[in-house]
């Protein structure tokens, strides 16, 4: 208990280094299966669903499988049963690729506007706090009544495209400021020293700097767009996205095609999310490697 | 051109404002309206000020079982949610040493997030079914005669749904806050003689408390207003707050609808409001 804290930090460090090359405390190999059971029950249940969809003509919606075809695809393609799904894959498409578009440019001028305090900068920060907590069905309604009250019709590239940014944007500008908590203001000041303008700075400096954080943002963007459900579903007007089918096929559709829905609209996202990563790593690379160069 | 600081401020705020103000503030504001009008009964509503939706919204038991069935969901999602968000953050903070390894599998907890909710939703079907995996497996090793009923289309599988879509939301967040927590304070405090429980309840835990305070925010707010989750996998049986005025819509009863929806976004915004007290988001976020 007298020892001396030199001694007892010496022994602390041998005890950790002991441990470090051999064995691990208890406690990791019972929080490695929790973490390993939580990881089974995130994919699961998607992978089970992914694996129905794969049956022939007789299959049903559980185990076990019943033959092993494309049928439900092609059923799914041909509008037998289900209703509009590739127009609604289409608009989906369609209006993710605007609300990207419009989520990293506002969520980018936002980012930049909160790096400094401005007159005012709470009421704005509250007030898209609130509009990301608002329960998505009441600003749907509200967006609903308010065109009609104006007499302009709902469809799915006005009013759902805004319904849906009112819940993009604020998230887009939460990982803004994630991103941006790491932009160190002194490579701004050097770029201003060394003459640039601040268009300059901004495009030849911090833009550079924070592509990946802004290929994160869009990936948010998408996502969020294409699997929102509750502010759309007031705001889509005649024509649905394909969160809006998915919903209208689990209330009436109890064959395997829901799953085949399930499998498509999973690749698709699997698809931009690698394609997402995948840039976010390259671009990385790329500045190391001109880092590298540069020494 | 100099522009002083808050008129940069606000010029780079405007484009955001030109989406909140028509898409956010206006149908709070749409709404409200509605709710002190009278409807006549075809869907059309005119304007005759009262305060009478609300009274028989607040009047209603209907309304008290609505919210007491809708902050339960809420409030289980968010003790599950919590509780496993912390020890998965922590699991990957604390007991994994490569911090490439660490990313990997933090990557591999958030891909489903950018995947389909309702999808992921529905493929609990396949399992918790009469027939699914979990009663086929049960049955299989004899452990039950006769396959559980409570598994799908109750309001077990709601809670299940809830946890599964949104525990992510607490890992984030947790895991951000755990990662900033500097290695050589828990050094020094073994150093110092102190246990892992010790460890456990005065620097991990209050550390963390902001990240958790953050997937608060998330979960409460996303339960209150969904309807999709308990509608579907409570087969029906259970009603939730939105569900109900969803339903007020579809009889085009738009004041009622409008007035529960006054009530319920001042509910939410006021859970949301504590939970604020408890963790300076803004700061948070921002540093």
């Amino acid at each position: 208990m007298t020892a001396p804290i030199s001694a007892r930090t010496g022994t602390t460090m041998m005890r950790r280094k002991v441990r470090k090359s051999s064995d691990r405390p208890w406690t990791f190999y019972v929080l490695a299966s929790f973490f390993a059971l939580y990881v089974i029950a995130l994919y699961g249940p998607m992978i089970s669903i992914y694996i129905l969809s794969f049956q022939d003509v007789q299959g049903g919606l559980v185990f076990p499988m019943r033959g092993v075809s494309l049928y439900w695809f092609n059923e799914l393609i041909m509008q037998t049963r289900a209703g509009d799904v590739s127009g609604a894959f289409s608009r989906s498409m369609y209006l993710a690729v605007s609300v990207t578009v419009i989520t990293v440019v506002v969520s980018f001028m936002a980012g930049m506007a909160f790096r400094r305090r401005f007159r005012g900068d709470t009421i704005v920060f509250y007030l898209m706090i609130a509009s990301l907590v608002a329960p998505g069905l009441v600003l749907g309604i509200g967006i609903g009544l308010g065109f009609n009250m104006l007499g302009i019709e709902t469809s799915w590239y006005t009013s759902a495209l805004g319904a849906q940014l009112s819940w993009t944007l604020p998230f887009g500008i939460l990982v803004m400021f994630a991103v941006m908590s790491r932009l160190n203001n002194d490579w701004e000041e050097a770029a201003r020293d060394l003459g640039a303008s601040r268009a300059q700075t901004i495009i030849l400096v911090i833009l550079p700097i924070l592509a990946p954080g802004l290929i994160a943002v869009a990936l948010f963007g998408f996502t969020l767009s294409y699997d929102e459900f509750a502010r759309t579903l007031q705001t889509a007007g005649p024509l649905n996205t394909l969160p809006l089918e998915i919903w209208s096929m689990t209330l009436n559709v109890t064959s395997p095609s829901l799953y085949a829905l399930g499998t498509v609209s999973t690749v698709v996202s699997f698809i931009i999310i690698g394609v997402s990563l995948g840039s976010i790593v390259m671009l990385q690379r790329r500045s190391a490697a001109r880092l590298n160069n540069a020494k | 051109m100099k522009l002083s600081r808050n008129m940069t401020g606000w010029l780079n705020v405007t484009p955001l404002l030109a989406v909140l103000v028509p898409f956010f503030i206006v149908p709070i504001l749409v709404v409200s309206v509605a709710s002190v009008m009278q409807t006549d009964g075809y869907g059309g509503m005119f304007m005759d000020f009262t305060l009478g939706k609300y009274l028989d919204v607040a009047t209603s038991a209907l309304t008290y079982n609505l919210y007491f069935a809708t902050i339960k969901f809420a409030l289980l999602t968010l003790v599950f949610s919590a509780f496993i968000g912390f020890w998965v953050a922590y699991f990957l903070v604390f007991h994994v040493r490569s911090k490439l390894i660490a990313m990997g599998l933090f990557l591999v907890c958030t891909v489903p997030f950018w995947t389909s909710n309702i999808i992921r939703m529905i493929s609990w079907i396949p399992l918790l079914g009469k027939e699914g995996l979990v009663n086929q497996a049960l049955l299989g090793a004899g452990l039950i005669h006769q396959p559980l009923e409570f598994l799908l289309y109750s309001s077990f599988a709601v809670v299940v749904a809830y946890v599964h879509q949104l525990t992510i939301f607490m890992i984030v967040p947790i895991f951000n806050s755990m990662a900033r927590i500097d290695k050589r304070v828990i050094e020094a405090a073994l150093d110092a003689g102190a246990g892992r429980w010790d460890i456990m309840r005065m620097i991990v835990i209050p550390m963390s408390k902001s990240g958790i305070a953050l997937g608060a925010i998330f979960v409460v707010s996303i339960v209150m207003g969904d309807f999709f989750v308990v509608k579907v996998m409570s087969g029906g049986g259970t009603a939730s707050v939105v569900g109900a005025f969803y339903e007020d819509i579809s009889v085009l009863q738009y004041p009622t609808a409008a007035a529960s929806a006054v009530i319920l976004t001042i509910i939410v915004m006021l859970m949301v409001a504590v939970i604020l007290r408890v963790v300076d988001i803004r700061r948070e976020i921002t540093l």
